[in-house]
């Protein structure tokens, strides 16, 4: 799909999209005007599409610096009576928590859709939280999408819903709703409004106490008017097929349930949930009260089943529910149709046949994602590798932060031993450094510095922390999809932007061990972080090169490229760069004559030449392919 | 089954979202149904890609265990590993080429024979090709992908068109490499022995 493609006026024109690019597009139709986020997996697509059209739609867009700030900037534009989306990954709320929960408190005038994107199985992330609970915590009005074409359909309808009860709406998906693509027909499109206008009014907009208390009451008034709506609306459904089971299902298991009942043809009725709080009461006492048996399917933590046991208690209905918290349905990780036909296997008493073809058993090499050849991380962790050795350093703590470099947990690295979140990196090293006589070295990436590392190492430095704090700046948000950050001169529009400096930053503070290094000059690079380590008190070092996959492109744009080579003859198999700085392009192959020999991978090498730079005997070339 | 199962399998880098992308682009120019599930994030290159897709009735962006009908390997430790979605009348084209995962290279595992492994698929409608070196031979390996839709197109119970999958790669594809990904689609329809 070209971006642009989201753009056209033409209702009843159909995409094949990716549910994060439909999403844009519902909020194009609504007439948004303002977005905010901070990308995270599996949201970050919307960002990425936002990136490209926003100038051209006349939408004003950001990287926000974390999702608090995010969540402040789009409450701000709604206050001012624009339609503003913000949108991040699950954990990503729990970072935006404060300004969340206040929103709910103050409302909106203009449309406020708060897009959250969970992560059951963790395909990327460190927790599967289920961040609908997020809408009862609050207070907020809640829908659940299944398909691409919801996606579209229900952010168009989130902003109405949230016009309607001037509450700010969460807009829960999902990793499989998120990366779902589907063919999506379009709708048409409301008008923009362009800039907003704050009508001044401190009792409504500013939670003192006074104001608060009222605040609170208004917003359960709120929510049981939501209630009302919730009962009528068209996002909740019924399949009607016949018989005396139900099943009540939403967001993506809904899709499992689908399929699963139309391949057997069972005859079940199917409550389909896409306004999910406040619950929809009145709907789901009617259809419990229509059957003998109730199953329901949803991912992760048995929120609609609490809440149907509730109602069925006080309505004081009387029918059998199958669900998680009796042991039918799994609470861990993402469902798929199996999950669906195991469930029913239990609860019906019935044998699905299922042939799958049995593969004999191979013992087939594991595949984990890995730091990329070329990656400046691996330069970096080499070298801090190599200095914590030289040095006789053991059992230094390596505290770690969230992104590509996390993956220095593994062989031979083994750079992070300890990690809770974003920013973490630095308030962990701080209390280790405390707690224990041993070395700390803390590892931050440079989007992840500025998103919530700043407030932690202001800290380090106030109560005279011992430790190492390395800044591994690539010059981009790399592992979402190169985003950029407040450290570049771009902005989320594309335009040019003014840019901080890391290293005035961090002098700024008052820091005085600051030094920067190229990590591809390894020796330099060994040399700074013996320094550090030796150095009591604070020392950062900013190990600033681009992310390889950058200077790739931009290589290749320019018809530039060579890799690198072994020389057979000078090698000596010392196994420094196979099995040190352990490259993905460097293998060990047996020859035919049966030696075993290093390899350098030729449409894997990237041309570094950091394997060159350690080689001690000289045995690495360059090869410049014409 | 309402609907043809497919799974793309193989690593980041080789153009599996692509591909997929397009046979979902050739379903929509058809009129037909279809729902596709990619993972993205963490392992721009070198990690396991796998994408799921449905064409026909259905809403589930996932397979069930025995429901794959075709199997697209662009990698043959990678279609191995997403076997216990096939049923036994599941055609699976492999691409012979291996990438060797860096477990491997470390010593960690070992990579298999590639032969063993096809014989291990006995039972399978297992279609081999040498998709990389087609892709070499029409003039950057970077076609891969578009060799294995070609390939992909002669499967008979493939419910798509020759012709649409062609119109999908021209609408997909910048128009400055549309001589070479013809020709790479072209040469891995004509390769595939069936």
């Amino acid at each position: 799909m070209k971006y642009q493609n989201i753009l056209i006026d033409e209702p009843g024109r159909k995409e094949f999209l990716l549910g994060n690019e439909a999403v844009v597009r519902g909020a194009l139709e609504a007439g948004l005007d303002f977005a905010s986020t901070y990308p995270g997996t599996p949201s970050s697509e919307i960002g990425n599409t936002l990136f490209y059209i926003a100038k051209k739609a006349g939408i004003y867009f950001e990287f926000s610096t974390n999702e608090k700030v995010a969540m402040e900037v789009s409450a701000a534009a709604a206050a001012s009576g624009l339609r503003a989306l913000v949108f991040f990954k699950h954990v990503g709320l729990n970072v935006a928590a404060d300004a969340f929960m206040t929103t709910a408190y103050i409302g909106t005038n203009g449309g406020l859709v708060i897009l959250t994107a969970d992560d059951p199985s963790m395909h990327s992330s460190q927790n599967e939280q289920d961040n609908r609970y997020y809408a009862q915590l609050a207070n907020m009005p809640m829908v659940e999408p299944s398909s691409a074409q919801e996606m579209k359909d229900f952010m168009k309808e989130a902003f109405e819903i949230s016009e309607a009860l001037k509450l700010p709406v969460l807009f829960h998906t999902t990793t499989r709703v998120n990366h779902v693509r589907g063919i999506v027909e379009y709708g048409d499109m409301k008008e923009k409004r362009g800039k907003g206008y704050f009508k001044k009014d401190p009792n409504k907009y500013v939670p003192i106490p006074s104001n608060s208390r009222r605040m609170h009451k208004e917003l359960l008034q709120k929510i049981e008017k939501a209630r009302e709506i919730v009962n009528n609306s068209k996002l909740n459904h019924v399949e009607w097929n016949g018989g005396d089971i139900g099943i009540i299902t939403s967001g993506v298991a809904y899709n499992y349930v689908y399929d699963v009942v139309k391949q057997l043809g069972l005859k079940v009725n199917i409550l389909k949930l896409g306004f999910t709080h406040p619950f929809p009461d009145k709907i789901v006492k009617d259809f419990i009260s229509k059957h003998k048996r109730i199953i329901i399917a949803e991912e992760l933590e048995p929120y609609l089943e609490r809440e149907t046991r509730i109602i069925a208690q006080m309505n004081d209905i009387s029918v059998e529910i199958y669900g998680k918290l009796n042991g039918f349905f799994p609470r861990v990780y993402e469902y798929n149709p199996d999950v669906i036909k195991d469930a029913f296997e239990k609860i019906l008493g019935i044998k699905i046949p299922r042939e799958p073809y049995q593969p004999k058993k191979v013992d087939l090499p594991a595949r984990p994602p890995v730091l990329c050849p070329g990656c400046p991380h691996r330069a970096t962790y080499y070298a801090a590798m190599m200095a914590l050795k030289q040095l006789k350093i053991k059992d230094a703590i390596i505290t770690s932060d969230i992104g590509c470099y996390t993956l220095g947990i593994q062989k031979p690295y083994e750079m992070a031993d300890y990690l809770l979140c974003m920013g973490s990196s630095i308030g962990t090293a701080v209390g280790f450094s405390k707690a224990t006589n041993q070395k700390v070295i803390g590892f931050v990436g440079d989007s992840t510095f500025f998103h919530a590392s700043i407030p932690g190492l202001i800290d380090a430095y106030h109560n005279r922390a011992n430790l190492v704090y390395v800044v591994l700046d690539n010059r981009t948000t790399a592992m979402t999809g190169h985003q950029p950050h407040p450290g570049l001169p771009m902005d989320g529009m594309g335009n040019k932007a003014p840019y901080v400096d890391i290293e005035k930053l961090v002098r700024g503070i008052g820091i005085d061990f600051v030094k920067t290094v190229d990590p591809y000059d390894i020796k330099e690079t060994i040399k700074v972080f013996k320094e550090a380590i030796k150095h009591e008190g604070i020392s950062v070092i900013i190990a600033k090169r681009e992310c390889a996959l950058l200077w790739d492109a931009a290589r290749r744009k320019q018809g530039e490229w060579w890799v690198y080579e072994i020389n057979q003859e000078k090698c000596t198999q010392c196994g420094l760069c196979s099995d040190w700085l352990a490259c993905v392009a460097i293998y060990k192959k047996v020859d035919e004559d049966g030696v075993e020999r290093v390899y350098i991978n030729d449409a894997l090498c990237d041309g570094c030449g950091v394997c060159a730079t350690i080689c001690p005997f000289d045995a690495i070339d360059k090869r410049v392919i014409e | 089954m309402n609907s043809v199962n497919l799974i793309f399998a193989g690593v980041g880098g080789q153009g599996v979202l692509t591909a997929s992308s397009i046979v979902g682009k050739a379903a929509l120019l058809s009129e037909m149904n279809v729902v596709m599930s990619e993972v993205h994030g963490m392992a721009q290159r070198g990690g396991v890609v796998v994408t799921e897709m449905k064409i026909g009735d259905a809403k589930s962006p996932l397979i069930g265990v025995g429901e794959a009908d075709i199997i697209i390997g662009f990698e043959p430790v990678e279609a191995y590993r997403v076997l216990e979605k096939a049923h036994k009348d599941t055609y699976v084209i492999v691409n012979t080429e291996p990438i060797v995962p860096i477990t491997a290279s470390l010593g960690d595992s070992e990579y298999p024979d590639v032969d063993e492994l096809l014989a291990n698929m006995q039972g399978l409608n297992v279609l081999p090709l040498e998709a990389t070196d087609i892709a070499r031979k029409v003039g950057n390996s970077i076609t891969t992908n578009i060799v294995m839709l070609g390939a992909l197109s002669k499967i008979p119970i493939f419910p798509i068109k020759k012709e649409v999958l062609i119109e999908a790669i021209k609408q997909t594809i910048n128009p400055r490499f549309h001589d070479i990904n013809l020709r790479a689609f072209q040469m891995g329809y004509e390769a595939l022995k069936i």
